[in-house]
């Protein structure tokens, strides 16, 4: 929790309604976004009970499993699910560039919670390693829909990526309401704090959204009054029954889902309503280039995901993750001087007044030569916590950078020594200078597969799915 | 077990005319998650139904269970236990390399045609004690003293004895995927099991005699074929302990009440509470509640405590809590943020930094 953050929560509750700790949308909303609810059975392994899914909010589409654990049926589901997911990403072509595969825009699907993204990383699990043929058949959208499951999955842990997003997460990332972290979990509560409906208080909005039987749970978990009262009996009548039964089953679960569905769209909205941020078109297409390159693995080889990461995998990925939440944060302070606004509370960043600009300023440096170095005094209220010589750079002026010089009462003096072909900051400027700053290039740097060195097991052998993956019991 | 002094009478006068509440394994390792809330220490103590106090406030708890989460958690343990263990036995072989080759099983389910708890708990008590070597104990009925009362917990748990140890086996339904379970669930189950451990070895009387590591078992994948996990439970039984002894201590929780304090619900003839909410709603201010959003999923109270906390920084979770400088109230908070009030000296430091994020956060509105 930021300083930040907390600030802004306190502020939420004397004011009543949630407080913006951004000034632009840090994540990429997509023209037209897939949005997907899902429902589980309770006390089962990830077992799908419905989904209600589409990229228009007056045309959703429900699909049920009307006996959550017949086997037959989940897959049916799978199938269905597959139609609606592939189908959608068939708008998304994939062309090459020479030898590489590129995509103008890439597909982004969006689910209501944390639960959502967990839900999906699982079905991908269940269904990526099954086959169309031999013992257990099943039809030949199931396996693609859980690699791109999967891979969706995997990309949504990406600090900044906008793949797969959930709502809750993207709203709480933008708005602080006057509940905790918790409550903001409830995609409801959450909205009546940033959108209260007209007439109703943010926190009688979030309080009322607590109730299931107004607002069903967004799910992948249903209300365990719901599953007893009516979901039970329901099932109960599908199998006595179940060509008379699915209409009654349908209404339940679109009673379930169709309240959740609208708030997610809602979301989209909200989000759309913020102008996005500088970097975010610089992130997005790095969606874009993983949805490409991912596209070309399905059609050339497509093997599903390992199980688990071996050692040189988990170590690179987790490499590139730390990479991209460094690159993140930085990017997000430069775009939104709110999120810096948290690096100048903790004296890592400051903003002030330029007081005096030494441009001409020429320093020797280690071989003897005359370099222009020039020097930018600010005056800045701000707690600075910087040692002398802590590089920084400022959002102004991205390929600038300098280092610090000298602090001393209010007064920072910064030292230019890159990028010195961009207009220096003048006398009067209002300028912000940060510490947190990119570690530069497209990623961490590491050797090449085959040349992994022995401490991590030498090169992998390649992942090879097995028999016993494809027929793997899913009760 | 020794034989126990009669309850405290203030405890019986706080419950009002009804029996105490009984506390299950579950109940107990709840105690562990908030014990720093004396609200909770004294009405758990008191054995007080906290979710008919909740409902009576119109603050009732959700914690309703699913019957299709019940129904697979039965069968998944029907499967394990049927024909005498045949199938937890074979993993116990195979996932521990336990070298179990003749194994007897013990259904202490019930005694004869007396199924009351006192023979039960007296035959379990018997059974464990002096029962074999490689023997499976299904259903016992054990004991444990929870606030000077006895608690009879029954276990959905086999313990087994092997080279001279007992082992707390636990069946869960939730699923380890890939080697992976929902953490939350895990850490629930340790906590329960160390329970069982706990009242394990007040039973025997010897701590060594029963293993830090209970078996978790669980369903493998998408399978339900199970898997079992040994988890270590030493860190849970020292919380449990500590909880334990201090709600033992019922003069010290209770001497800080005023006398003849009660929170009886005072039922009419149909069983519905007359008691005035004001009046439960003042005797509850009376015993001070420690909340933070995590209540809300684990204490019946839990919504009454949040409704009683708006306005505090406790409401809003401890990081918050801890960014606005350990202040107790968001109006203090604000206050010293915009500099309206001075604040106290120690809080020099706290009052600069909200200062500094209040200009910050208003320049770039």
């Amino acid at each position: 929790m930021s300083a930040i953050a907390a600030y802004a929560r306190a502020l939420a509750v004397v004011e009543g309604v949630a407080q913006p700790i951004t000034t632009v949308a840090h994540v990429h909303v997509a023209a037209r976004p897939l949005v997907l609810v899902p429902l589980a059975l309770a006390g089962e392994a990830n077992a799908p009970l419905a989904a209600m899914v589409g990229t228009d909010p007056a045309s959703p589409r429900l699909l049920i499993v009307p006996q959550p654990r017949d086997r037959q049926l989940r897959f049916a589901f799978a199938a269905s699910l597959a139609d609606v997911v592939l189908s959608y990403l068939d708008e998304f072509p994939v062309a090459l560039a020479g030898e590489e595969p590129v995509a103008a825009d890439a597909p982004q699907l969006w689910v209501p919670n944390r639960g959502g993204l967990a839900f999906l990383r699982l079905f991908g699990r269940s269904t990526r390693f099954r086959r169309t043929t031999g013992e257990y058949p099943v039809a030949p959208g199931v396996p693609v829909l859980g690699r791109w499951l999967t891979w969706f999955a995997e990309r949504s842990e990406y600090p900044g990526a906008s793949a797969l997003l959930a709502a809750t997460e993207v709203l709480g990332a933008h708005w602080a309401t006057g509940q905790s972290a918790l409550e903001d979990a409830n995609l409801a509560a959450l909205l009546g704090w940033i959108d209260p409906p007209a007439g109703s208080s943010a926190r009688e909005a979030a309080r009322e959204a607590e109730d299931p039987t107004v607002w069903p749970p967004a799910g992948p978990s249903t209300d365990p009054s719901f599953d007893n009262e009516v979901l039970a009996p329901a099932i109960a009548a599908y199998a006595e029954a179940p060509e008379r039964s699915t209409a009654r089953l349908e209404r339940a679960l679109r009673g379930q889902t169709f309240p959740t569905w609208e708030l997610t769209w809602r979301a989209i909205e909200l989000m759309r309503t913020l102008t996005p941020g500088g970097s975010v078109a610089v992130r997005w297409a790095a969606d874009c280039r993983q949805y490409a390159g991912f596209h070309r693995w399905m059609a050339e080889d497509g093997l599903p995901q390992a199980r688990r990461d071996g050692a040189v995998a988990a170590a690179r990925r987790l490499l590139r993750l730390e990479w991209a939440q460094q690159e993140y944060t930085v990017s997000r302070s430069f775009d939104d001087p709110r999120v810096m606004a948290d690096f100048r509370v903790t004296g890592e960043a400051f903003r002030g007044t330029v007081t005096e600009v030494d441009a001409e300023r020429r320093v020797e440096n280690e071989n003897g030569n005359l370099v222009k170095r020039p020097l930018v005094v600010v005056r800045t209220e701000d707690p600075v916590h910087l040692a002398v010589g802590t590089a920084v750079g400022s959002p102004s002026r991205p390929k600038q950078s300098g280092r610090v010089l000298e602090t001393d009462a209010g007064l920072v003096t910064v030292e230019i020594a890159k990028g010195l072909r961009e207009a220096l900051p003048r006398v009067g400027d209002d300028v912000t200078y940060s510490s947190v700053l990119s570690s530069g290039g497209r990623g961490p740097n590491l050797p090449p597969v085959e040349d992994t060195p022995w401490t991590h097991g030498g090169p992998p052998e390649p992942y090879v799915p097995t028999d016993e993956d494809a027929g793997e019991t899913w009760e | 077990m020794p034989k126990l002094p009669p309850p405290d009478p203030r405890l019986a006068l706080l419950r009002g005319s009804v029996p105490p509440k009984r506390h299950n394994a579950r109940t107990i390792a709840a105690l562990t998650t908030n014990p720093g809330c004396v609200r909770r220490a004294v009405l758990d103590t008191a054995g007080i139904d906290k979710d008919a106090l909740a409902r009576h406030l119109e603050f009732p708890a959700p914690f309703g269970q699913s019957s299709f989460a019940i129904t697979r958690g039965n069968a998944f343990e029907a499967q394990l236990k049927a024909d005498g263990c045949a199938e937890l036995l074979t993993l116990l072989r195979e996932t521990l390399e336990l070298d179990l080759t003749e194994v007897a099983y013990a259904d202490l389910e019930s005694v004869g045609d007396n199924t009351s708890e006192d023979v039960r708990n007296t035959y379990s008590e018997q059974q464990l004690a002096h029962g074999g070597e490689n023997t499976l104990f299904d259903h016992p009925l054990l004991r444990l003293i929870v606030a000077g009362q006895s608690v009879y917990l029954e276990p959905d748990l086999v313990a087994f004895q092997h080279q001279g140890r007992f082992h707390v086996v636990e069946i869960k339904s939730f699923a380890v995927i890939d080697g992976q379970a929902d953490p939350s669930k895990v850490a629930a189950a340790a906590i329960q099991s160390a329970v069982y451990v706990h009242a394990l070895r007040q039973l025997l009387g010897r701590p060594e005699a029963v293993a830090d590591e209970v078996v978790l078992v669980c369903p493998k994948d998408f399978s339900n074929r199970p898997v079992a996990t040994k988890v270590d439970v030493r860190k849970q039984l020292l919380v449990l302990d500590h909880q334990l002894k201090r709600m033992d201590d019922v003069d010290t929780l209770l001497s800080a009440l005023p006398a003849g304090l009660s929170l009886g619900l005072a039922p009419g003839p149909d069983g519905t509470p007359t008691r005035p909410v004001g009046e439960l709603t003042a005797a509850l201010g009376e015993m001070s509640a420690r909340y933070s959003p995590d209540c809300l999923s684990h204490c019946e109270l839990g919504f009454f405590c949040r409704d009683e906390a708006t306005g505090c920084t406790d409401a809003l979770g401890t990081a918050v809590r801890e960014q606005l400088g350990g202040v107790d109230t968001v109006a203090e908070a604000l206050q010293l943020a915009q500099g309206t009030w001075a604040g106290d000296e120690y809080q020099a430091e706290v009052a600069a930094v909200l200062r500094t994020t209040a200009r910050v956060f208003s320049e770039t509105a």
